[in-house]
């Protein structure tokens, strides 16, 4: 087949479209950055893509709260759109700013599609401040299809200000249990729960990202775009390590859905 | 004429009243100056309008035009024979800096001192841009605002760069007042130093955060000199093809403001940034930055650059309009109709349209033909773009107003008739008062040279910035290699920061930088000499190539009317030309802030004269770098270079309050060649960590390769390569000394035959070796350890200060 088509929807103040658009290039897609207004005016349509992610940044400034402007426009500006796409079980990603959109919009936890009223939120980390660093992470057994085949504890690095997970109640956050939907974990080194700053935003049960129930919406905190090469390892001067990152067999995984699923069809 | 337009009455004016009138309008030029735009103005047989003298104060800012470091400086010295002498140097920057570029006359260097930015070869078909600016003055009034407007300022200053480049890397730097400055020694005008810092970090973490740009190198000084003027230096690198470095107007072409609107805010910067600061100063002077909307600039300039669409662009920074358009229309002419400015508000005079400074503005000058498509991509992604005149060929500067003209001056007047005039400036080696016995350092008790590594190690200014480096964004973009941050737990201080900025190719390029503003105090001329050898240590251990590195100058000083502060300024500019020409490191650009005084009760206060060097290398394959953190117990340990009795200026003095004289000196030549040797060591592969000798000299730097690296170390004395007679032998001497061009080398025990072959012929020894237990352990001359600390203990104590 031809390499499965990805759209990254860029807006003001996104600042990551690029870095995600080498991601899928080196795991074989066909990626385009495509602005929200080409989406919202109809000279683009969601139909002509495999594949959805929405980049890191800070959409809109996260002016009102972080990713609600953008959330705002997917989901009234192009709600029928983005029902079809993921309730067709097609792959959609959100990182970081894209992730905080997702959860904004309704489209995770996802329990209707888009729920809605809001299931959780991001909030402000636990020390108050942005923070960039280098964390580790430990793949939930989940119907993520990003995740497929991470069993292994990752690394990659956070840089944000709002990434504290908050279910909005116990019930929701038993939901997301029963249903196989939390799909990573702030942990130390060895996979084990730990405190801050190996969680670095104080998220509920150390979440740090999660899909919706067919488990192929995706968001995540966590930049797996920083982590394609090696070399972006904090300590690949120490250490011997693998040619690729951490953060690139995330983005294969969509690809290589998306291929075998044109197979079957 | 309409009445929001004022004539000035200044033909009829007596020297007493041209002075009182460049005053009471915050115009900041002197009698010399208003006496020229007298006469220009009589012989039109005229008055000047507000708007026409508000545009040649701008123009002729110190800011903008540099009058100082170009103008005729009388200069006389004494040298150590305590001779005096005088030379008159007639435009010091041309003089010094500049022709020693040109005399270096590299072919890798695309385009220097003439745009917004230095411009250097990269790769294949790609260019590096850099620029490094200051934001002193806004900064001291509104921290936040006026770092976070630095910072947007200088990435304009790339995206203003011939045609235009994408900006990939930041790096910032600071001087405040000490951190636990008492409310009561800093009075109640000025902004306490630890709010003020506070201010700036976020300032430049919120915009340069929402730029996607990576934060990824900086520096942070406490002193005491900065508390009435904190320095604030902002700077970007630049990726672009090479084909777009060169920009052209041509008469005809549309003048086209795009990205924000203009307001009040900002209203006098250039002029205000050129004057001492004092309780009365305007907080209005400060612009209101908003990142996202530079961001979408960002975006849709770059496009309508890679689609041909404009002959030339360049940034609305000091001056606002009249600087951008002023300088555009330069050598052609230019109209333009400052009732089509789009306003934040309304209400504005036509001189605060033409002069104001909002942030995020662009100048373009685009063919009428291509006015549709270019406006197409602008209106796509909701960024405001609005035509606003028209460059001519009346070699004039016309402005007009709801139909009227309300400014008409000739360019060759705005731009060449500024007064060259003469300024004296003078120069002699201070004396200061040497310490005795330093081991006495309180109360008659003798300290250990332990305590005294950990009291070096919690100084503000060599203590860990993890506080505010964490806050900064360093690896949106995907390319950093080797951060700000490093070592076995990411909590090293790294000595230069890599990055990629094409994924698709390992090529890349480091960024480090040099400051140590307490030698200036005792010769200014070393303080920049030394500044430019730490910046290039600091290129060499990661992995970078001096012979294709160079640097941006950023001079901050007082006023330079005061002969003693253009003295140093002289001595500083004579520096950076000698050591360009002896590492064979060029400059391509660079800044000058001057006026950093602040006027309390009467008094003057003058920071100290500082100098900034920033260097850029271009690293052909990142994936060669190293980084300062130690590897594996077993290891060699080497120290590069000569030990000399030199604390002058040091950290050791600084803790009993002591400045000295011996201040680090730098043999250019050697001091290349060692770079060069330790940088071919790096490439083949044959040094595990490396680490430069700067703040605090070899104690320092051994504890801080120990604690990044989680391991141990041991430095047996007695094998260090020293210079000094015997009576300046002595531990401390050798522990604290700052001697420049000095390295601390871990190397493979498989790789010391190797690495022995690669030095040879530069100065070395083999000092000691890294250890598997957590302590760093040092033999004196003795033989006896007189140092024996946990290398936890001394991270806390690194850690401890700014953990804020």
């Amino acid at each position: 087949m031809p390499k499965p088509k990805v759209i990254i929807i860029r807006t003001a103040g996104t600042n990551c479209d690029m870095e995600t658009e080498q991601a899928f290039l080196l795991a074989g897609a066909k990626p385009s950055r495509v602005h929200i207004n080409k989406l919202v005016s109809g000279q683009e349509s969601l139909k002509a893509y495999d594949i959805l992610a929405i980049p890191g940044g800070f959409s809109y400034g996260d002016d009102i709260a972080s990713g609600k402007v953008l959330a705002n426009e997917l989901r009234y500006e192009l709600c029928d759109q983005i029902r079809e796409f993921a309730g067709a079980g097609k792959p959609v990603i959100g990182i970081c700013n894209g992730f905080q959109v997702l959860v904004k919009a309704g489209l995770l936890p996802g329990f209707d599609i888009i729920d809605q009223g809001l299931q959780a939120t991001l909030s402000f980390n636990d020390s108050a401040k942005f923070e960039d660093r280098w964390i580790y992470l430990k793949p939930v057994k989940s119907k993520c299809l990003w995740t497929k085949g991470v069993n292994k504890v990752i690394t990659l690095p956070v840089a944000h200000g709002e990434g504290k997970f908050i279910p909005k109640d116990r019930k929701v956050l038993d939901r997301l249990k029963k249903n196989g939907q939390i799909v990573l974990q702030y942990t130390d080194e060895k996979g084990r729960p730990a405190k801050y700053p190996a969680n670095p935003n104080g998220s509920v049960e150390n979440i740090a990202g999660i899909c919706n129930p067919a488990g192929n919406v995706f968001g995540l905190m966590p930049h797996p775009e920083r982590h394609l090469s090696s070399y972006n390892h904090p300590r690949h001067t120490r250490l011997k390590l693998p040619e690729t990152g951490d953060g690139l067999p995330l983005f294969k995984n969509a690809v290589e859905h998306v291929k075998s699923r044109s197979k079957h069809v | 004429m309409k009445d929001n337009i004022s004539l000035i009455n200044i033909l009829e004016q007596d020297d007493d009243q041209l002075l009182a009138t460049s005053r009471k309008n915050l115009l900041a030029l002197n009698l010399q100056e208003m006496k020229v735009i007298q006469d220009y103005f009589s012989e039109l047989g005229r008055n000047p309008t507000d708007v026409e003298l508000e545009t040649l104060a701008q123009t002729w800012s110190e800011h903008c035009k540099h009058k100082t470091l170009r103008g005729v400086i009388e200069y006389s010295w004494r040298s150590a024979d305590g001779r005096w002498q005088t030379e008159t140097i007639d435009n010091l920057l041309k003089q010094t800096i500049m022709k020693s570029t040109a005399k270096l006359n590299l072919p890798w260097c695309l385009s220097v001192f003439k745009d917004n930015a230095g411009v250097i070869d990269f790769e294949k078909d790609m260019a590096l841009a850099f620029k490094v600016e200051t934001h002193n003055h806004p900064s001291a009034l509104e921290p936040y605002g006026g770092a976070g407007t630095g910072i947007g300022g200088v990435i304009r200053d790339i995206l203003g760069v011939g045609l235009g480049a994408k900006p990939v890397m930041n790096t910032d730097v600071f001087c405040f007042g000490p951190p636990e400055t008492p409310f009561s020694a800093i009075g109640d005008t000025v902004l306490h130093p630890k709010r003020i810092a506070k201010g700036v970090v976020a300032g430049v973490r919120d915009y340069g955060n929402r730029m996607g740009i990576p934060t990824c190198n900086g520096a942070v000084i406490f002193d005491e000199s900065f508390i009435y003027n904190p320095l604030v230096f902002c700077g970007t690198v630049g990726i672009m093809p090479k084909k777009y470095i060169e920009k052209e107007v041509r008469p005809g072409d549309l003048v086209l403001a795009v990205g924000g609107r203009t307001g009040r805010d900002g209203i006098h910067g250039a002029t205000f940034s050129s004057i001492e600061l004092d309780e009365d100063t305007e907080i209005s002077a400060v612009q209101i930055g908003n990142p996202i909307i530079e961001k979408k600039v960002t975006d849709t300039l770059l496009m309508a650059r890679d689609r041909g669409l404009y002959r030339a662009v360049t940034d609305c920074g000091a001056g606002g309009f009249s600087s951008a358009v002023g300088e555009l229309g330069e050598k052609c002419g230019a109209r333009v109709y400052l009732d089509k400015a789009p306003l934040k508000y309304q209400g504005l005079l036509p001189w605060e349209i033409w002069i104001s400074e909002s942030q995020e503005r662009m100048v373009l000058a685009i063919q009428p033909d291509n006015l549709e498509n270019i406006l197409k991509i602008f209106n796509d992604e909701n960024v405001e773009a609005t035509v606003i005149g028209e460059f001519t060929d009346t070699k004039k500067l016309e402005l007009m107003y709801q139909g009227e003209k309300v400014a008409s001056l000739d360019m060759d007047f705005l731009h060449d008739g500024v007064p060259r005039y003469t300024r004296k400036a003078s120069w002699k080696p201070a004396k200061y008062e040497e310490p005795d016995d330093r081991w006495q350092m309180t109360d008659g008790r003798k300290i250990s040279l332990g305590k005294i590594l950990n009291k070096i190690l919690a100084h503000p200014s060599v203590a860990s910035k993890e506080w505010i480096i964490r806050q900064y964004d360093h690896e949106v973009q995907g390319g950093s290699i080797i951060k700000p941050l490093t070592g076995v737990t990411n909590d090293g201080p790294s000595d230069a920061a890599v990055s990629r900025p094409d994924l698709g190719s390992w090529a890349g390029f480091a960024v480090a930088n040099g400051i140590n503003p307490r030698y200036g105090l005792i010769d200014p001329y070393w303080m920049t000499a030394s500044a430019v050898d730490e910046a290039l240590r600091n290129i060499t251990v990661v992995g970078g190539d001096i012979s294709k590195t160079a640097l941006l100058d950023n001079f901050c000083w007082g006023n330079p009317d005061k002969e003693e502060q253009l003295g140093g300024i002289v001595r500083a500019a004579k520096a950076c030309s000698d050591a360009a020409l002896g590492y064979g490191t060029p400059f391509i650009s660079g800044k000058d802030s001057l006026n950093n005084e602040y006027s309390l009760a009467g008094k003057s206060l003058s920071i100290m004269g500082t100098m900034l060097i920033s260097a850029i290398s271009v690293v052909r394959d990142v994936r060669k770098c190293i980084t300062m953190d130690l590897k594996r117990s077993g290891n060699a340990i080497y120290l590069l270079g000569e030990t000399k009795a030199e604390l002058g200026g040091s950290f050791y003095y600084a803790l009993t309050g002591h400045i000295g004289n011996s201040v680090p000196k730098v043999d250019f030549t050697r001091a290349r060649a060692l770079m060069l040797s330790l940088g071919k060591a790096i490439g083949k592969g044959l040094v595990a960590s490396a680490h430069d000798l700067s703040e605090g000299g070899l104690a320092v730097s051994a504890s801080e390769m120990s604690f990044a690296g989680g391991l141990g170390m041991e430095i047996q004395m007695t094998d260090i390569r020293c210079q000094m007679t015997e009576n300046e032998k002595s531990d401390s001497n050798i522990l604290f000394s700052e001697s420049n061009s000095r390295f601390l080398v871990e190397v493979e025990p498989k790789n010391i035959k190797a690495f022995e072959r690669a030095l040879k012929g530069q100065p070395f020894a083999r000092i000691g070796k890294v250890r598997k237990d957590k302590v760093l352990q040092i033999k004196g001359l003795d033989g006896k350890i007189v140092l024996k600390e946990n290398i936890a203990g001394l991270k806390e104590s690194w850690q401890k200060t700014l953990r804020w």
